[in-house]
């Protein structure tokens, strides 16, 4: 925890800035929170004061929009928080058994953290790349295409100070208050790094230039489809 | 040939530098921008009026007539906010989108800004995927730089301001009036409508709402004229859209093609369902939209036939499960994601979600009886239609549509006293070890 005199000294000038980025204040709370987030690494008792008082709101008002979103944590995660998506398709893929092995290897439950303060585990809801199913983030990082070996060796590799890499994000993984950071708009130069596309991303285009349907091909009478 | 797939969005994805201004104007990019400037405002809506595009994010609302409902001579701040909280399950097409062609949706925000005198605009984007809100920061940036956001874009006296904001982890943001509320600093819950956001939207201003490929379409639409999307597509459902196959296929991921290509043509390109496997269920547009069977593989994938069908084309999310997948399991996690993002606000979807999860765990457990199918069935009944926004509705869809095609799946899980499937034949390890 961050004591309130030293989040307004050292938060004061960023949250100026990310008020200034808005018509009206109240829309500045959620970087706002994530800027907390990037001090504290997660939201306290201070953090909620800090936010209100930037605002002029209540901390009522400020504990009940935290309370709203999942990605704002009440009780500090671990350096790498490690998303498993357990939704349907990553699932049934083998997301469950993913989550299930990891929980037996770290020995910590669903919103739980390592002793050691690296590693926390929580079961996530579709992450919007089920093409590359079964997906885990780490620090909001894509991770495809996972496996419980895959997975193991990864958590491992986080406790260890290891050098991991995500699958299509930036070459230097974060940590999680860094991510937050860049959550709260403060970018660490990094966007130009990593990937672009992977595989899945550009099956349609591989098999359309295979096929010789170039882009920008005009619409001919037999290619176009009519009801 | 008939199948044909029609990259364009996706057209140069395999650049390695497809996402910064310099490739997406070696492409092309930037030039349906000063076409537009030279427009009047409400020739541009006209364009896209006539290009029949239709909302990219699920609903299938025409753009250019959303774009017409902003009423003008109002002086009152208008506001373009783009939905880039891509959250169903399923859905997976606006991520790779922003990653590999930020552009293409930052020059459709320029465009649309201008056609409905906006100098404010947002990309509220999920907060879940760090690599992509760097691309988009990264974007906005270099178009700053380049003089295509700020003051007098090229020279045109038009100005505007993109701001990317970060959601935080909420799937109810996607629908547009929750995502409203959330970025004025609220709890991310739906409003009633009327009064449309077109009338009040943000901060109660005139503000349009559009999915991330609906805008990065807009460029394409203006450059190539009305007539080049109309070619493309079905009677009612012009154009081309990303197709998304994820699950038990040989070669998932993006397909664009035109509305109205069927499963079989896209499984075709795809290699099928995974070798030694057969379809059995898939979702056409995500987790919101009824099940469809192996019976479905030639329904035209565009609004109206999918519709005619018992579904919707919803975000083209086709989610494919093969004949080792546990219907009962899959709905119970999809309701259980509704029981979670459900926002709490109306009693039928809060409570109701509550409850469907319980019956589904019964009927998975094998502990369930038919008589506890009938009241599932009713209690998701209920729930439709009652609530604010499309969430509720979201309930039925795939636990009617699952109990119609596999009644019988649900009562075997009674007679053998659990769940009658292997859960590690499905997975991705077991195709590769097989």
């Amino acid at each position: 925890m961050v004591p309130l005199d030293e989040l307004r000294s050292r938060l004061g000038a960023d949250a100026a800035e990310i008020i200034g980025r808005y018509p009206k204040t109240r829309s500045a709370l959620m970087p706002l929170l994530h800027l907390v987030q990037a001090e504290e690494g997660y939201i306290s008792a201070d953090g909620i004061t800090f936010c209100a008082e930037q605002l002029g709101l209540a901390e009522a008002e400020v504990s009940s929009v935290v309370s709203f979103y999942t990605m704002f944590k009440r009780q500090p995660v671990g350096e790498f928080h490690v998303g498993v998506c357990t939704n349907s398709l990553c699932a049934v893929m083998g997301g469950d058994a993913i989550f299930a092995d990891l929980q037996e290897h770290l020995g910590v439950g669903n919103d739980e953290t390592t002793p050691d303060g690296k590693v926390s585990l929580e079961h996530l809801e579709c992450n919007a790349a089920c093409d590359y199913a079964p997906v885990m983030m780490v620090n909001w990082e894509f991770f495809d295409n996972m496996t419980p070996p895959s997975a193991r060796s990864l958590v491992d590799g986080l406790r260890e100070g290891a050098d991991v890499q995500p699958t299509r994000g930036a070459p230097r993984l974060c940590t999680w208050k860094q991510a937050s950071r860049i959550l709260a708009g403060f970018p660490d130069g990094q966007a130009a790094e990593g990937h672009t596309a992977g595989d899945p991303s550009l099956a349609g285009l591989r098999k359309a230039k295979e096929q010789g349907w170039t882009p920008g091909a005009e619409a001919s009478s037999d290619e176009g489809r009519s009801a | 040939m008939s199948t044909i797939l029609t990259p364009e969005l996706t057209a140069y994805w395999d650049e390695p530098d497809s996402f910064t201004l310099e490739a997406y104007r070696r492409n092309g990019g930037y030039q349906a921008l000063p076409m537009a400037l030279d427009m009047e405002p409400d020739q541009v809506i006209q364009t896209l009026k006539d290009s029949v595009l239709r909302g990219r994010g699920g609903a299938g609302f025409p753009t250019g007539v959303k774009w017409g409902f902003i009423p003008q001579g109002d002086n009152k701040p208008h506001y373009l906010v783009v939905n880039a909280d891509e959250s169903e399950p399923g859905a997976c097409k606006d991520m790779p989108t922003l990653l590999a062609n930020p552009h293409a949706l930052i020059e459709g925000i320029i465009i649309a800004s201008y056609a409905i005198r906006a100098d404010r605009a947002f990309i509220y984007v999920r907060g879940e995927v760090l690599t992509v809100i760097r691309r988009l920061h990264h974007a906005v940036a270099e178009a700053r730089e380049a003089g295509l956001l700020g003051d007098n874009i090229l020279r045109s006296g038009f100005d505007l301001e993109v701001v990317v904001h970060a959601g935080a982890g909420a799937y109810i943001c996607g629908e547009e009036t929750a995502l409203l509320d959330s970025l004025e600093g609220y709890r991310g819950q739906p409003r009633l409508k009327p009064p449309f956001p077109a009338v009040a939207g943000l901060y109660a201003c005139p503000t349009v709402v559009n999915n991330v490929e609906s805008i990065a379409t807009v460029p394409y639409i203006l450059f190539n004229g009305p007539g080049d999307f109309t070619a493309y597509g079905t009677e009612k459902s012009k154009g081309f859209g990303i197709f998304s196959l994820s699950g038990h296929v040989t070669t998932p991921g993006q397909y664009e093609a035109p509305l109205g290509t069927t499963l079989r043509e896209l499984l075709g390109l795809a290699g099928g369902i995974r070798a030694g496997h057969r379809l059995k269920f898939w979702t056409p547009g995500g987790s919101s939209t009824p099940l469809f069977t192996d019976k479905h593989l030639d329904v035209p994938l565009d609004y109206e036939s999918v519709a005619a069908a018992g579904s919707m084309l919803g975000t083209r999310s086709i989610q494919l499960f093969d004949e080792t997948t546990c219907v009962v399991r899959v709905v119970l996690r999809w309701i259980q994601f509704y029981e979670h993002e459900s926002c709490g606000k109306c009693t039928p979807c809060r409570e109701g979600s509550y409850w469907a999860v319980q019956m589904l765990h019964q009927l998975e457990n094998g502990e369930g009886t038919e008589a506890d199918l009938e009241k599932l069935l009713d209690v998701c009944t209920n729930i439709t239609g009652r609530s604010f926004c499309a969430l509720g509705d979201s309930i039925e869809a795939p636990v009617k549509s699952s109990v119609t095609y596999f009644r019988d799946e649900y009562i075997e899980h009674q007679r053998k006293g659990g769940c009658p499937f292997d859960p590690a034949a499905s997975t991705l390890f077991t195709m590769e070890t097989a």
